[in-house]
C-alpha cells in the first residue's frame, strides 16, 4: 500500500507493496496507457519515468518507487499533444500501437537529456523497446523531427 | 462503451424500426443477404450495416480486426470517397458480430491454382465461393483480404447512403434528386440550402436504399492518396483501448495456466501455495487448466506459477528432433499435394548441371506485442465479452457454448488489438474467459495470459523441412523438383471456421513454392503432411512464410550454380510468365542500384515472393563490422495493383519485412520433454531499433491489376533476401533458420 505522485497528483494504491508499479498503474488506478508486454524487462512496453528517468515499471515494486512518476497520460492528451506525440502523429508511426506508449516515454527521456540525438544515440536509447510491427523507421524519423521542433521552440 | 452497443440495446427495448438509434445504409440491402447485426431484434431488414447516421453524425462500421494494419482507416476512406464527407468527421466502430460481414475476398484463395494465373472465370468462381463463405459465417480478418473485400463494397455503401440521403432531401424540398449535390457531410440544394446528413437520416430510413454507380477513379479525391490514420492520436497518448485495457466496475484480474504438454489432461492440482499469495482470491478449475483470480494481474500470474499440477502428456513427439524425424518419415509416404507438375521432373535434362539442397525452418510463436486476454461478465441470462479477435462470429458461438446461453444473449465487443499476426484468428482466449466468467456469475473478470503462457502454447507457425533438386543450363533453371514436409497450418484453423478439416491437397502448405511466377520447363512441387496434435495455425503469410524462404533460397542457389546474377536470373525466367512480377523485380533493382557486385565487407541479397496476389521483391544489404554482421539497408518494391493508401502500404511493407527478418535472425520454438523451451522475449527476440536495417525506399508500382492485399506479402521475401545477402558476404549458404545460430550478428 503506497502513496505515489503520478503526473503531479498524489495517488493512493491499495495493493501489496511488492506489486510492480506497472500493475499498480494498470489495475490499481485504471491507468491503462502503460502497457504489459513481457514482465521481465525485455520489451519496454511498460516504460514510464521516475524523476525524469526512463524505467521499466514491471521491474519496480510499488513500495520501492523513489520519486515522481510520469506516465504517457501525463505528457499529453489527444486534444493537447506534446511536441513528441505530435511528431508521432505527423509521421503516422503507430501500427497496432501497443508498444508506442513505452517508445514515447523512452524517447521523451532521451530528448530531455540529449536535445539532438544522433542515429547511434537513438539506437542506444531505444534498443530496449521492442516493436513487433516494425515501426522503427518512423520512430526514428519522429524523434529527429521532435528534436528539431523542440529546439526551434 | 461503444455507441453501437447502446443503440442495439435501446433499439431492443423499443422494438421499433430503430430510428431512435440511427440509420444504417448499404447497397447489398437490395439483395437482403443477411440480417443487419445492428438490430438484432429483427429478422431481416432492408438496410445494411456499414454507414450509420444518428443525431451526432456519421459512423462507419468496419467489422474487421484492427491489428495495426490500418484497415479501419482504409475502409472508412472507401466509404467517405462516395459519401462526400471529410474522413476526419467520421467515427469508426468495429460493430457487433454479423453474418452480413462475411469476407468476400477469401474465395479466390481456395482455388488450387497460382493466383497470378487466375483467369476471368476462375476469379468469378472465387467470388462465388466467397458468397458461399456467408453460409459459414466467414466474418474473418485474414489472408490479406480486407482491402479486396472492402474495395467495392464500402464504396457502394457510401454511394448508396449518399443517394438515399439525396432522395430524402429531394422529397423534402420538392425538387428532383438530380439537382442536388453533396459535400462536407450535407446535401446542398441549387439555392445553396445545406441539409446536414443527420437531419435527413430519419426520412432516409423510410426510403428503399438506392443503388448508385461508383465514381470512376479519375474523380477520386481521397483514394490513392495517403490518409492520416484515425487511430494515431489515441495510440500516441495511451488512450486507445486494447483488449487488455478493458476495465469494469468491480472487475477481478485472473491469470491462465494450462498444461505445458499441449492438449494433455489436467489430472489434478493443489492451489494451496497460490492461495497464500497476497492479493490472490481463488483458483478456478477450467477443466484443462486453471485461472488464478486476484485483485491485480501480477498477483494472479504469481499465483498461476505457484499452483502445483499433475499434468498428462501431450499427443505429439516430445522433442524437436523427434518432430523433425516425423517430417522425414512423411517424405517417405504419399504426397498430400502435387499442385505444380509440368514437364518431366524425374529426369535430369541432358547436359544440365544438377543442384540440390535441403532446408529446415523452425516452429514460431506469433509473439504479438499484446499478450492474449479477454474480459467477460455473466449476468445469468446474458453475457457481455470484450476480446481482440479476428473471428467474432465464432468467438460469440464459443462464448455461448461456455455460458450455456443462446448466441443472441451474448454481446461481444471486438477491441483494438496489439498485433495479431494470425494468433487472434482462434477462439481459445475468448472461450476461456467465457468459461471463467460462467463460474463467477455476476463478477466481471479479465483473463490474461502471461507472456510465458502465450509463448509456451500454440497455435504455432509449424516447422518444416524441404528437399529440393534442380538443374541449370545456359544460365537458366531447367528443372526444379521440391518436396516439402511439415504440419498443416490450416487444418486446425479450418476446423474452427468450418467445423471440419477439409480433406484433399493442402494448398497453403505449399504456397510460396508451387505458385511462383517462373517459366521453368520441368517443375514439380509436392507437399507431405505429418499429423500429430501440436497446435499450429496461420502466422503472418502462413505457408509463404516457410516456402518463401525455401523456394527463393533455392532459386538463388541455382543462379549461383549457373554463374548468373541472382536478380537477373530470376528476371529472365519471370518476364514472360508474369510481367507484373518482373516489374517489381526491375523496380527493386533500380532503386537499390543493384549491380550484382559488392565491395569487401558488404553483402547484398535479393528475395522475391508472390503471395496473396501481391508480388514483392526485397534487397537487403549487410555489413561486416567489428561488432558482428549488421543489417544495414533495405529496399522493397511491391505491386498491389492499385495503391489505395500509399503511406499505409509502405508501413505494411517495411513492417512485414521486419517481422520476417526478426524470425529469420532470432526466432524458434523448440521442444524438450514435451514442452516448448522458449518463454519470453529474452529467448525469442526480434529486430530492434539498433539491429533493424535502414529502409532506404519502398517503391509502390500500380500495374492496374485487380487490387490485392499488403498485410502479409512483405514478410516472405525477407528471410531469403537476408540469407542470400549473408551468402554474398561470407560465402556460407544458410539452409536453416534461425540465422543467429550460424552467423554472428550485431546485437
Ligand atoms: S513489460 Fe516491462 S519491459 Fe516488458
Ligand atoms: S506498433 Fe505494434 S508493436 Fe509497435
Amino acid at each position: 500500500m503506497a502513496n505515489l505522485t503520478i503526473n503531479g497528483e498524489t495517488r493512493y494504491v491499495d495493493l501489496p507493496d511488492e506489486v510492480p508499479l506497472l500493475w499498480a498503474l494498470r489495475d490499481g488506478l485504471n491507468m491503462t496507457g502503460t502497457k504489459f508486454g513481457c514482465g521481465v524487462a525485455a520489451c519496454g512496453a511498460c516504460t514510464v519515468q521516475i524523476d525524469g528517468e526512463a524505467v521499466r515499471s514491471c521491474q519496480v515494486a510499488v513500495g520501492d518507487v523513489w520519486g515522481e512518476v510520469t506516465t504517457i497520460e501525463g505528457i499529453g492528451t489527444p486534444d493537447n499533444l506534446s511536441v513528441l506525440q505530435a511528431a508521432w502523429v505527423d509521421h503516422q508511426v503507430a501500427q497496432c500501437g501497443y508498444c508506442q506508449s513505452g517508445q514515447i516515454m523512452q524517447a521523451a527521456a532521451l530528448l530531455a537529456e540529449n536535445p539532438s540525438p544522433s542515429d547511434a544515440e537513438i539506437d542506444d536509447a531505444m534498443s530496449g523497446n521492442l516493436c513487433r510491427c516494425g515501426t522503427y523507421p518512423r520512430i526514428r524519423a519522429a524523434i529527429h523531427d521532435a528534436a528539431s521542433k523542440m529546439q526551434e521552440a | 462503451m461503444s455507441r453501437i452497443g447502446k443503440i442495439a440495446r435501446r433499439t431492443f427495448l423499443i422494438g421499433s424500426a430503430a430510428i431512435v438509434g440511427g440509420v444504417a445504409f448499404g447497397v447489398y440491402a437490395a439483395r437482403k443477404p443477411a440480417p443487419n447485426p445492428l438490430r438484432p431484434e429483427e429478422g431481416e431488414v432492408a438496410l445494411n450495416p456499414y454507414v450509420l447516421i444518428d443525431a451526432d453524425g456519421v459512423t462507419i462500421i468496419v467489422p474487421k480486426a484492427e491489428m495495426g494494419q490500418g484497415v479501419q482507416t482504409t475502409w472508412a476512406t472507401l466509404a467517405a470517397e462516395e459519401l462526400d464527407i471529410a474522413p476526419a468527421d467520421l467515427r469508426i466502430e468495429h460493430g457487433p458480430p454479423g453474418k452480413a460481414y462475411y469476407n468476400r475476398g477469401m474465395g479466390g484463395q481456395i482455388l488450387p491454382v497460382p493466383e497470378y494465373k487466375l483467369s476471368g472465370w476462375q476469379e468469378a468462381l472465387g467470388e462465388q465461393l466467397s458468397v458461399a463463405g456467408k453460409l459459414f459465417n466467414m466474418q474473418v480478418t485474414g489472408g490479406s483480404t480486407s482491402t479486396v473485400d472492402g474495395y467495392e463494397k464500402m464504396r457502394h455503401a457510401g454511394a448508396s447512403a449518399r443517394e438515399t440521403l439525396k432522395e430524402a432531401a429531394a422529397q423534402q424540398l420538392g425538387v428532383a434528386r438530380s439537382t442536388l449535390k453533396t459535400e462536407g457531410g450535407a446535401v446542398v440544394a441549387p439555392d445553396g440550402t445545406r441539409l446536414p446528413y443527420p437531419e435527413l437520416a430519419l426520412a432516409a430510413a423510410e426510403i428503399d436504399p438506392i443503388v448508385a454507380d461508383l465514381r470512376p477513379r479519375g474523380d477520386w479525391r481521397l483514394l490513392g492518396r495517403s490518409q492520416p490514420r484515425h487511430d494515431q492520436a489515441p495510440k500516441a497518448t495511451g488512450t486507445a483501448e486494447f483488449s487488455i485495457d478493458v476495465r469494469l466496475e468491480g472487475m477481478k484480474f485472473a491469470a491462465l495456466k494450462r498444461n505445458p504438454y499441449q492438449g494433455g489432461a489436467m489430472n489434478g492440482f493443489d492451489p494451496a501455495d497460490a492461495l497464500a499469495i497476497p492479493g490472490v482470491e481463488q483458483v478456478v478449475d477450467l477443466g484443462d487448466g486453471v485461472a488464478v483470480v486476484a485483485n491485480n494481474s501480477w498477483s494472479a500470474m504469481q499465483g498461476a506459477e505457484a499452483v502445483v499440477f499433475d499434468w498428462g502428456a501431450g499427443n505429439y513427439p516430445a522433442t524437436t528432433d523427434a518432430i523433425y524425424a516425423r517430417f522425414e518419415e512423411a517424405l517417405k509416404g504419399d504426397a498430400n499435394s502435387t499442385l505444380l507438375d509440368q514437364g518431366d521432373a524425374d529426369t535430369l535434362p541432358q547436359g544440365a548441371q544438377e543442384v540440390s539442397a535441403d532446408y529446415q525452418v523452425p516452429y514460431l510463436s506469433h509473439a504479438q506485442m499484446e499478450p492474449l486476454s479477454a474480459t467477460a461478465i455473466h449476468h445469468g441470462d446474458r453475457m457481455e465479452l470484450w476480446s481482440g479477435n479476428q473471428i467474432p462470429i465464432h468467438c460469440r458461438a464459443a462464448a455461448a457454448e461456455e455460458a450455456g446461453l443462446d448466441e443472441i444473449a451474448i454481446t461481444l465487443h471486438t477491441t483494438l488489438m496489439g498485433g495479431g499476426f494470425g494468433r487472434r484468428g482462434f477462439t481459445d482466449f475468448t472461450r476461456y474467459a467465457a468459461r471463467l466468467a460462467t463460474k463467477m456469475q455476476g463478477t466481471p473478470v479479465q483473463l490474461l495470459w502471461s507472456r510465458e503462457e502465450d509463448m509456451t502454447h500454440g497455435y504455432y507457425r509449424p516447422g518444416a523441412i524441404a528437399k529440393f533438386r534442380g538443374a541449370v543450363q545456359d544460365g537458366k533453371a531447367v528443372l526444379v523438383d521440391g518436396r516439402i514436409a511439415g504440419q498443416s497450418a490450416t487444418a486446425s484453423f479450418m476446423k474452427i471456421l468450418l467445423g471440419i478439416a477439409p480433406a484433399g491437397p493442402d494448398k497453403i502448405h505449399v504456397e510460396g513454392a508451387f505458385d511462383q511466377p517462373y517459366a521453368i520447363p520441368n517443375a514439380r512441387i509436392r507437399g507431405y503432411l505429418a499429423k500429430f496434435d501440436l497446435p499450429v495455425g496461420p502466422w503472418r503469410s502462413v505457408g509463404a512464410s516457410i516456402n518463401g524462404f525455401i523456394f527463393d533460397s533455392f532459386i538463388d542457389e541455382m543462379a549461383h550454380a549457373a554463374g548468373a546474377d541472382p536478380l537477373d536470373f530470376r528476371l529472365q525466367m519471370m518476364r514472360e510468365e508474369d510481367p507484373r512480377s518482373a516489374g517489381v523485380l526491375e523496380a527493386v533493382r533500380d532503386i537499390s542500384g543493384w549491380t550484382g557486385k559488392t565491395p569487401e565487407g558488404v553483402g547484398r541479397g535479393v528475395g522475391f515472393c508472390y503471395s496473396f496476389g501481391t508480388p514483392v521483391a526485397e534487397v537487403i544489404e549487410v555489413h561486416q563490422t567489428e561488432d558482428g554482421i549488421k543489417l544495414a539497408k533495405a529496399w522493397i518494391a511491391v505491386d498491389p495493383g492499385l495503391a489505395i493508401d500509399p503511406a499505409n502500404i509502405e508501413a505494411q511493407m517495411f513492417g512485414g519485412m521486419m517481422f520476417g527478418l526478426s524470425a529469420a535472425m532470432h526466432q524458434q520454438i523448440t521442444f524438450a520433454d514435451g514442452a516448448a523451451e522458449q518463454m519470453n522475449f529474452y529467448d525469442f527476440d526480434a529486430v530492434r531499433m539498433n539491429t533493424a536495417p535502414e529502409v532506404v525506399e519502398v517503391k509502390i508500382i500500380e500495374s492496374g491489376h485487380r487490387v490485392s492485399g499488403v498485410g502479409e506479402p512483405g514478410t516472405p521475401p525477407a528471410a531469403s533476401a537476408l540469407a542470400n545477402a549473408l551468402f554474398d558476404l561470407t560465402g556460407q549458404r544458410a539452409r536453416r533458420l534461425p540465422l543467429a545460430d550460424q552467423f554472428d550478428f550485431v546485437v
